[in-house]
């Protein structure tokens, strides 16, 4: 279980963390979705201790991050993979965090079988690990405590396919097991397959956040037409709201416009004014989509997406 | 738990944490870690890298060279237990301190301090773990040079046919081992101070060895620095500490240079560390 609370990190005049609150629950995959940049990993600092909030407050097992007596028995965290000391093996980090944490030496074997590196690969010095492999390294180190908690910032980076397959199984058996876990990530999709509730935040701000479910099933319909104007001119005397966007693959001269309504009542309305429909569809997660799409454009630094 | 399809099961921990998580409780609770540990997992991590170990090895290989060195070249009427002390003394002051400096920027300059302050979140504690690790390292430091020393006075005197002067006596070797370890704190110091391991032995260098040469020219040449050089250089009243023999002044001197160039920068290095943002 993990609680944040109004959490605020300013730098100068610069917000980088906005009131913050959400919870992560046990036996469930909490998804932390965000564009680069708005403000993730400095939430997940703040709840380890790592950056002191402006204001607000975080707590894991119903207790602040520092208080926990051997945190790393009770919350398994990893915000950088790469943040290693690059001339020790794979082994010896792992073996470090075992004797600190008071743990058997064995623990240190049955991790590397468990995120699959070998002999040789654990012996190498971390510098010349691939991100994978350090991704790989950073899970061990975090389960080796055997925490209830896991807090994981991007842990799909630099893993391939089959890795991130892995690493998808490996968390939902975990939450299955009655254990917490909360990942972030700036790929929707990535954090769709395996969330349970999502936490998206832009600018430092929450923007939703709920189960995956609820947040997927945004009612509203998605048109495609050549020319948008007559038919916004109709659905907004028809009383409908709607809104102009672009997927980046609708084919050149195509329209598409989301609309809040069921998609007969828009093709009725359609028909009605002798519009022709390129595409009727409904909007099944567009909703989350788009609003991510609006954050990232407005985070791009070369500028708009659309 | 179904991650047994992921890789190659230890079903043993995972049916234990299925069962413990399961359960919601945990057959034993967490206890606080003790600072024993943290000292002991501190030490090795000093130790357990190429340039850790190479480090630790050169202050036995200085040793043995100095050893060497005084044997082929002192003078007949030098060649006592303190020229062998002293001449092995000196790679270890020199070594020491950038022992102690990297215990602490390496959290910062590998980013390695991200894992260490997450799982101990007491920065404190971890602090206090490395200062004494380091000066357990200067206790052991000693505990090499003053035997070796002892066996280079007595082949040396045996090679060159002279008797073996034995003019170390107990309170030599705590006056030793005390320069041993203000310079190994001084390097800590930088260390919490900078925070950046480039930056911290550039600094310790200037201290140790540059600004010494430019304050012994100032002296030569400056009648009213001469007189203050003791009371404001630490480096003055640390190197006489290798040669004992204080009176109540060099006490009072080494205190303040210790307390103004020592502790005050010391206290505001962990105060920064303490409140600063680990990334």
């Amino acid at each position: 279980m993990i609680t944040v609370e109004r959490l605020t990190k300013s730098y100068g005049s610069m917000t980088a963390v906005d009131d913050v609150s959400f919870t992560a629950a046990p036996g469930r995959v909490t998804g932390f979705l965000g564009p680069n940049g708005a403000g993730k990993s400095t939430t997940m600092r703040m709840m380890v201790g790592l950056t002191r909030p402006t204001s607000g407050t975080a707590s894991v097992l119903g207790r602040r991050f520092a208080d926990l007596p051997n945190p790393g028995r009770e919350v398994g965290v990893l915000l950088d993979a790469s943040a290693q000391h690059a001339g020790r093996t794979g082994r010896e980090i792992l073996a470090l965090t075992q004797q600190l944490m008071g743990l058997p030496d064995r623990r240190v074997g049955e991790m590397l079988d468990l995120v699959s590196l070998t002999e040789g690969e654990a012996d190498r010095r971390v510098r010349d690990y691939s991100l994978g492999m350090r991704q790989r390294l950073g899970i061990a180190a975090a389960l080796i405590g055997d925490p209830q908690v896991l807090i994981l910032d991007e842990p799909a980076n630099g893993l391939d396919p089959a890795g991130i397959r892995w690493m998808r199984d490996l968390l939902r058996g975990y939450a299955d097991g009655g254990g917490t876990v909360l990942l972030s990530s700036h790929l929707l999709h990535e954090i769709e397959v395996i969330a349970d509730d999502l936490v998206v935040i832009g600018h430092g701000r929450v923007v939703a956040q709920g189960a995956k479910s609820d947040l997927l099933a945004t009612a509203g319909t998605l048109v495609a037409v050549r020319d948008g104007a007559p038919l916004v001119a109709a659905l907004a005397a028809g009383g409908l709201t709607c809104s102009h966007h672009d997927w980046g693959r609708t084919p050149a001269g195509v329209v598409t416009i989301r609309v809040d309504a069921e998609p007969e009542v828009v093709g009725r309305l359609a028909h009605h004014s002798g519009v022709a429909l390129v595409e009727l569809r409904a909007a099944e997660g567009a909703g989350l989509e788009e609003m991510f799409l609006e954050l990232t454009a407005t985070t791009q630094r070369e500028g708009a997406v659309a | 738990m179904n991650t047994a399809a992921t890789a190659a099961p230890s079903t043993e921990t995972r049916a234990a944490r299925a069962q413990g998580v399961a359960h919601g409780a945990r057959v034993d609770a967490p206890r606080r870690i003790p600072l024993r540990r943290i000292i002991a997992v501190e030490l090795r991590k000093s130790f357990d890298t190429r340039a850790g170990f190479w480090l630790l090895a050169s202050i036995g290989i200085g040793a043995l060279i100095a050893t060497g060195l005084v044997i082929a070249f002192a003078p007949e009427a030098q060649l006592t237990y303190a020229t062998f002390t002293l001449a092995i003394g000196y790679p270890m002051s020199v070594i020491l301190p950038i022992i102690a400096v990297l215990s602490v920027t390496s959290e910062w300059t590998q980013r390695s301090g991200l894992t260490t302050f997450t799982l101990v979140p007491n920065r404190g504690r971890v602090v206090l773990a490395k200062a004494v690790g380091m000066l357990l390292v200067a206790v052991a430091a000693m505990v090499v040079a003053f035997p070796l020393g002892a066996l280079g006075n007595m082949v040396g005197t045996a090679v060159h046919g002279t008797p073996a002067v034995w003019d170390q006596d107990l309170p030599d070797v705590l006056y030793f081992a005390l320069a041993n370890a203000l310079l190994t704190m001084v390097g800590f110091m930088l260390g919490v101070l900078i925070r950046a391991s480039a930056g911290a032995i550039v600094a310790y260098f200037v201290y140790g060895f540059v600004a010494p040469t430019l304050l012994t020219f100032l002296a030569m040449s400056q009648e009213w620095f001469r007189d203050a050089q003791p009371w404001v250089d630490p480096n003055y009243s640390q190197d006489a500490l290798f040669r004992g023999g204080f009176g109540p002044e060099q006490w009072a001197q080494l205190g303040l240079t210790s307390v103004v160039w020592l502790l005050v920068p010391l206290v505001v290095g962990v105060v920064s560390l303490l409140r600063s943002e680990v990334k």
